[in-house]
């Protein structure tokens, strides 16, 4: 062994393995014992570990020899220095014996504040809790896992992560050397490249050899990570850094400034070419995804729109643009095949955007444009990209790719837009915006009319009156919602007005189940943090099983958010790809609902809310019964609790 | 697990569908049917799925009921012709019978309350912008 004597020897489940087991070893003699006990048994170091030896992992082989004699600091106050200078909030994290160094020192020598240790029953739901809260806190927080189980767990969460341009640190915990790495379990738990796992859907990640490495590397991952395209980092811990005396050879560490990055805008030319498309066309569009990565640039967005009188297609990435804004469009009905030059920003599937593929055995593809239609792009999509992965979309020509951020080239574009306005366009321009108030009154009626009020009673509740349940009673509150709303068929962006940027942070990206609870909850953590605002969770049924354990983080740590659990009792989009192969093939129509349905028990949401700290509402299948219940959730929110409401509702 | 997102834009070109489809239909009358077997019809084989309960529609089926937005050839030529994300329901799957039925439940529902009969919905008309 070639630790130092001096070393701190604490068993890797010392913690779990309790009082009565430290007193059985407490005469073992330090690392020698456990070499000796290892040869004994002929057991080479890289098998699986058998009974015997995982009895042993959880039990105290090896204790301090000296308590306390740690000759200086631990290697991970030093990491909780560089996280605290880093002004980084949270670290969610599932507990793990290779971060067990760093896990005392953040609650410890920290004080468990900036960051504070947040209890994660699951790694995915720790990443997922990371990609929440930067949507709202517009930073990133960290999450702390192993380096090999535990960041399996989480590879799901990093590809939402990825693919919806989030920033998130992921750290995991790690010991290389075999030679003072203990056997078993935590050498099954070793791995030689960590960030491998990963390394297709993070932006970037290190390795650090020295705590003046990891000082360098861990600011630079906050920079990478906050840099269009925002994208998760991973960090790797090595237990020897962290468990280890501070040792620098006698030179200082550093803990070097965060230089933030100015993100690029687009090239002058190409954007006062895009402008004078723009100002010169008859029908420009604007399709928009996550323009909305700041407050700033819903701000932006407007001032554009608003140039030129355009409708802006939302596709619901972010909170983009107020949705009662005149030009604002949902879904974007026609505008698309009507456009003579379409403007995509910040897109993550423009193929998808101007084409329409349907799910038939034919698979019909449609270009919508109408023949000499322009398309211009603005985007980081071009200046980043990665092989494996598919969430490039399909290839889409365009006129003019500006490969930039869009929320940084708006102004500009806006500002030559302006300029290049002829100015026997500009009577034509403002008819256009007359025309959009009034189509926008008039598409407001059709909705209430032919839709909203249809099925208003039915049981299973409906999503347009569930919808209107909720906003009747948030409507006057700071309130944001912490999920996405497609499942509802988006009745709340129809019916609730969306006008602060922090009131809608889009869906998960890469479309991966259990997302949507974490999420939630991350988000509701970065509101409390802000202004206490009450945070509505639409929270689909099926989604919330995969990490059930989120609701218990957030009862754990008092963040309130009103869960309203959408229960249509299935994987709904599921039913519906079984019911096509079934009717493609013929075989009847009857099994579609075999393993897409969540029946037989129904799962009683709002006792399994209880049992994990909520108050639980529910079961709702009266929509008579709604406006009770939810105002009972909102007064208990309001109170600081965590409350699910259950609702039995129609598939969408 | 596959997922597809169907964006509002499919559905309302599926609206688009079907007002086409019922400007060239005939006025033929629809086979007697029989509204109660047309609910049962309606949720064995899945309708209800994409359109709802009450045919009210959602993100991937567009409302077909109250009222029907179509008249009876056009929809019995929708439903066995179709080609786009609905797939066609052949005789083997739905008879004509039982497609007359689901027509017959989808005609039976009454229409919705106006809106500006329901509290909640009365005073949505005008977008929070321009109020």
């Amino acid at each position: 062994m070639t630790r130092k004597n001096a070393r701190t020897e604490v068993s890797r489940r010392k913690f779990l393995a309790g009082v009565a087991m430290t007193g059985a070893a407490t005469a073992v003699s330090v690392s020698g014992e456990v070499q000796a006990a290892a040869v004994k048994a002929g057991r080479p170091a890289t098998t699986r570990p058998s009974t015997a030896a995982a009895q042993a992992e959880l039990a105290t082989r090896s204790v301090q020899a000296a308590p306390g004699t740690l000759p200086g600091r631990p290697g991970s106050d030093f990491m909780v220095d560089v996280l605290k200078s880093l002004e980084l909030d949270f670290v969610f994290s599932n507990p793990a014996s290779s971060c067990r160094g760093i896990h005392e020192s953040i609650v410890t020598y920290g004080g468990n504040k900036r960051p504070e240790f947040i209890t994660c029953l699951h790694e995915e739901s720790a990443v997922a809790m990371t990609h929440g809260y930067y949507k709202v806190a517009g930073k990133p927080a960290a999450a702390l896992c192993h380096g090999t189980v535990g960041l399996q767990h989480a590879a799901m969460a990093v590809y939402n992560a990825w693919c919806d341009r989030a920033a998130s640190i992921v750290m995991v915990g790690n010991r290389m050397d075999a030679a003072t790495r203990q056997p078993g379990v935590p050498t099954i738990h070793a791995v030689q490249d960590p960030g491998s796992l990963i390394r297709d859907f993070t932006k970037w990640d290190d390795n650090p050899q020295s705590l003046q490495h990891f000082a360098e590397s861990m600011v630079r991952a906050y920079k990478i990570t906050m840099t269009p395209p925002l994208e998760p980092v991973l960090m790797v811990l090595e237990e020897k850094l962290q468990e280890d005396a501070i040792d620098s050879g006698g030179r200082p560490l550093v803990i070097p400034k965060l230089s933030r990055v100015a993100p690029p805008a687009g090239d002058p030319n190409a954007v006062r070419e895009a402008a004078r498309l723009l100002a010169t066309a008859d029908n420009p569009v604007i399709v928009v995804d996550r323009v909305g990565r700041t407050p700033a640039g819903v701000k932006h967005l407007v001032e554009l729109a608003e140039a030129l009188n355009a409708p802006v297609v939302d596709q619901l990435g972010r909170m983009n643009m107020p949705n009662d804004h005149y030009l604002y469009q949902l879904g974007g009905g026609r505008v698309i095949e009507q456009a003579d030059v379409i403007l995509g920003l910040e897109l993550t599937d423009f193929w998808g955007t101007v084409n329409n593929s349907d799910d038939s055995v034919e698979m019909t593809q449609v270009y919508r444009p109408k023949a000499g239609a322009r398309l211009i792009s603005i985007g980081m999509g071009d200046l980043y990209i990665r092989a494996n992965y598919q969430d490039f979309e399909r290839y889409q020509p365009v006129d003019i790719a500006i490969g930039a951020d869009a929320e940084t080239t708006l102004p500009v574009l806006t500002e030559y837009i302006k300029q290049a306005i002829p100015a026997d366009r500009r009577a034509k321009i403002a008819e256009r915006g007359d025309k959009a108030r009034k189509g926008q009154v008039q598409a407001r009626q059709s909705m209430l009319t032919q839709a909203a009020a249809n099925a208003w009673d039915a049981s299973p509740i409906s999503a347009a009156r569930l919808s209107a349940e909720i906003w009747q009673q948030i409507k006057h509150e700071n309130w944001a919602l912490v999920s996405r709303d497609s499942s509802l068929s988006n009745w709340p962006h129809r019916l609730w007005t969306f006008n602060q940027h922090h009131q809608f942070i889009g869906g998960p990206g890469g479309a991966g189940i259990g997302y949507g609870l974490p999420a939630a909850v991350g988000a509701a953590f970065a509101h409390r943090e802000a202004d206490r605002r009450l945070c509505v969770n639409l929270q689909n049924d099926g989604d919330s099983m995969y990490a059930p354990g989120a609701l218990w983080t957030a009862a754990h740590h008092k963040v309130p958010m009103l869960t309203v659990m959408w229960n249509n009792r299935a994987y709904h989009q599921e039913i519906m790809h079984l019911q096509r192969m079934a009717n493609w093939r013929q075989r009847g129509i009857e099994n579609p609902h075999i393993g897409t349905t969540i029946w037989d028990p129904y799962i009683n949401y709002a006792k399994l809310a209880e049992a994990l700290g909520h108050v639980g509402i529910g079961p709702i299948t009266d929509p008579k019964d709604l406006a009770v219940a939810i105002k009972r959730g909102v007064d208990a929110v309001k109170m600081g609790e965590p409350v699910l409401i259950d609702v039995v509702t129609q598939p969408r | 697990m596959r997922k597809t997102f169907l964006f509002l834009a499919g559905s309302t070109l599926s609206v688009a569908v079907f007002a086409v489809s019922s400007t060239v239909a005939s006025q033929t009358a629809a086979p007697a049917g029989d509204a109660a077997k047309g609910k049962a019809s309606y949720e064995r084989t899945g309708c209800w799925q994409c359109h709802g309960g009450q045919g009210q529609g959602g993100r991937e089926g567009p409302r077909i009921a109250s009222p029907v937005p179509m008249a009876w050839p056009a929809l019995s030529r929708f439903v066995r012709t179709t080609k786009g994300d609905m797939p066609p329901y052949t005789e083997k799957v739905l008879s004509n019978q039982e497609l007359a039925d689901v027509y017959a439940y989808l005609r039976s529902i009454p229409p919705a309350p106006d809106f500006r009969t329901l509290p909640l919905l009365n005073g949505m008309m005008t977008p929070a912008a321009q109020r």
